[in-house]
């Protein structure tokens, strides 16, 4: 009754290759962004800011680089968290050297940095496919994080070997730092992400998008018919790295602060952000943000639930936790293979003919 | 010359233990195409189980390994009731990504069961140096290594045994070949399943367990699978031999450039080693040293 696209009538291309076609997919999106810029941040505090919003946004723009290599090319890849260690050692790099630099060159930049390392190692693709690939990309993960332990110059000699990020402003206000504030990050974050969210959807949907696409679903069909596969792995590397490294940027400059990069950028980050990717659903864009949602959301609600909830101790809590995460990870999968994304597209068939069954 | 021959005889050792890793996720990628992640968490769960259970009721090891293996039959059988029947035929990465949420549960209820704390393992295996060795070519090796190659060749060597002769084990070649075709001449996909995951589940328990000597029990056992991936590349998922040949190669290799390359870099370049290695064979070779060729089609 609602969500009927009946009598909405398309009468130029424009409005036929329009990104949301149907008008209340255009309200509800408006709405939803208005409210994240407008009015999300008079409420923010440290804790919202720091445990849920901020990971929220930077695995979300970290989920949506790696949906484009796997969902979209179809290329698996196990070295995000190497990419995102690249992207924030870049923008430490990049602070320290250059003071005076804008923060969004920087997280730009930090992008353009990673792109390249990721085409570098995406190179292997055009040889190696499917879990054979898988494995050789955990060699860029493993060698990244030794290379950012091992060489002094990364982290500027520090005697910690960790990173920390300097105070940078943004139009006068302090944005990184450990005295910057919750609404600041959040906007900074949120604006980059909205923005290249835009970009990537229209990536998608235009004629790189749909080579990435032929290449997924069969890349000898695809060669055939003139995609280059050359260019069109290495351009989907290029384009995912540079996501994941403006996460790894943001990560570490706005959020953390202070990094050490085998706790951070380890192993399990990639597959955290598989995760999610998968959940979320290959070859989505809004499953991206909704597998990030629900693996961010999800831990912070096991452990208050069970540590406030039923008293538990936090230790035994932490299993549980894990148990609880696995569990959850199977059943969703068994319950909908291609993630959040396809429930939620259901959802809007349904309700195309709510009430009526037919 | 005799430092060398020790460092290579320590790696061919280390290389065996990869091996058997190794083998655990070629006995399930060959009959089911999935890629098993918690091959891993396997080795770890049985190694906990196994030492719990003595730990827990003192019985004797024997009694206690056949205990485990009855846990491990039971895990197999739960992972196919519960999971794998409800997933056929759907994508190789959906699969993947349901092992590793496995091995968040099996981590998960190990950790549950018996404590997270290091446990020890005596079972009267082995240990120290083997004098024989040391006394006649002044080489230094360990003896719970070279039994540990030991127990892996007799366990090669049974399953090889197992699968050219056995009823059962001609109907896992049958699956591997062709699901369907084994199918339609009556081979039950469940069972085989059941059967090969109960398989590896053994196989992860001796490697468990001989890890578990050499190192003790604790989570860091389950980080041994990242480094039974690289043996894997190296020779080809479908490839028993492939994962005994490859094994010893990263093992061998791994050590000889940690001694002669790594001083000159910096240093425990273990990690990142064997997947360079791995990576630099497969762009020559994309399907292993064992693999099957593959063959594409339009």
């Amino acid at each position: 009754m609602l969500y009927r696209e009946a009598g909405q009538y398309k009468t130029s291309y424009q409005s036929d290759q329009a990104i949301f076609p149907i008008a209340q997919d255009r309200w509800v999106v408006w709405t939803f962004v208005a409210v994240a810029f407008l009015v999300v941040p008079f409420f923010v505090n440290d804790y919202w800011t720091n445990a849920v919003l901020l990971p929220l946004l930077i695995y979300g723009l970290a989920a949506l680089g790696l949906n484009i290599l796997v969902g979209y090319c179809g290329q698996i890849s196990l070295g995000t968290g190497g990419f995102m260690a690249v992207g924030a050692y870049a923008s430490y790099k990049l602070m320290t050297s250059f003071p005076e630099m804008n923060m969004i060159l920087v997280v730009l930049l930090s992008g353009g940095i990673t792109a390249a390392v990721g085409s570098l190692f995406g190179l292997p693709s055009l040889r190696i496919k499917g879990f054979y690939l898988a494995v050789a990309t955990l060699a860029a993960q493993f060698f990244l994080v030794w290379l950012f332990n091992k060489v002094g110059w990364f982290y500027n000699y520090s005697m910690t070997g960790q990173i920390t990020a300097p105070d940078r402003e943004m139009f006068g206000f302090l944005l990184t730092g450990p005295s910057a504030l919750p609404w600041v990050k959040y906007l900074f974050c949120l604006t980059i992400l909205t923005v290249f969210a835009l970009i990537a959807k229209n990536l998608v949907r235009g004629r790189l998008g749909r080579n990435w696409m032929a290449i997924r679903d069969m890349d000898i069909a695809a060669e055939l018919i003139g995609v280059r596969p050359l260019l069109t792995k290495l351009s989907a590397f290029a384009v995912s790295s540079f996501y994941i490294g403006m996460a790894g940027s943001l990560l570490f400059s706005v959020y953390l602060g202070a990094v050490e990069v085998g706790e951070v950028f380890g192993i399990n980050v990639s597959f955290l952000v598989l995760f999610m990717v998968i959940i979320g659903g290959l070859g989505s864009i809004v499953g991206s943000f909704m597998g990030a949602a629900f693996l961010v959301l999800l831990p912070i609600f096991l452990k208050n639930f069970m540590v406030d909830g039923f008293g538990m101790m936090p230790v035994t809590a932490k299993h549980v936790e894990i148990l609880l995460m696995g569990l959850l990870i199977i059943f969703f999968l068994i319950v909908e293979p291609h993630g959040l994304a396809r429930l939620w597209q259901i959802t809007k068939e349904k309700l195309r003919m709510w009430p009526f069954p037919y | 010359m005799e430092f060398l021959i020790e460092t290579i005889l320590s790696g061919l050792m280390a290389g065996v233990m990869y091996s058997l890793v190794a083998l655990g996720f070629v006995l399930i990628f060959k009959a089911s195409g999935i890629f098993n992640f918690a091959q891993g968490v396997m080795c770890l769960f049985a190694a906990l189980t196994f030492a719990g259970i003595m730990e827990k009721t003192g019985l004797p090891w024997p009694i206690a390994f056949v205990m485990t293996i009855g846990v491990m039959v039971f895990v197999a059988w739960a992972v196919e009731r519960f999971v794998l029947r409800h997933l056929v035929n759907q994508e190789p990465i959906i699969l993947f990504m349901v092992t590793i949420g496995l091995a968040y549960v099996l981590e998960g209820v190990g950790d549950i069961l018996w404590g997270s704390n290091v446990k020890v393992l005596d079972i009267g295996l082995p240990s120290g140096a083997s004098d024989y060795m040391l006394d006649t070519f002044n080489i230094y090796i360990e003896k719970l290594e070279v039994f540990a190659a030991l127990i892996a060749a007799v366990l090669v060597g049974f399953l090889a045994i197992f699968f050219q002769k056995t009823r059962i084990g001609r109907a896992l070649r049958a699956v591997a070949d062709d699901h369907q075709a084994a199918l339609s001449v009556g081979i039950s996909l469940q069972t085989i399943w059941v059967i090969v995951w109960s398989v590896a589940g053994f196989v992860a328990l001796v490697a468990g367990t001989l890890w578990g000597a050499k190192s003790g029990v604790q989570f860091s056992l389950s980080l041994i699978a990242l480094k039974a991936l690289p043996v894997l590349i190296l020779g080809g998922f479908t490839s028993i031999p492939g994962a005994i040949v490859g094994g010893l190669i990263i093992g061998v290799g791994e050590k000889l450039a940690e001694i002669y390359v790594g001083p000159m870099v910096g240093g425990a370049i273990e990690n990142w080693f064997a997947y360079m290695l791995a990576l630099a064979f497969l762009l020559v070779r994309p399907q292993g040293l064992f693999g099957e060729r593959i063959i594409e089609r339009v």
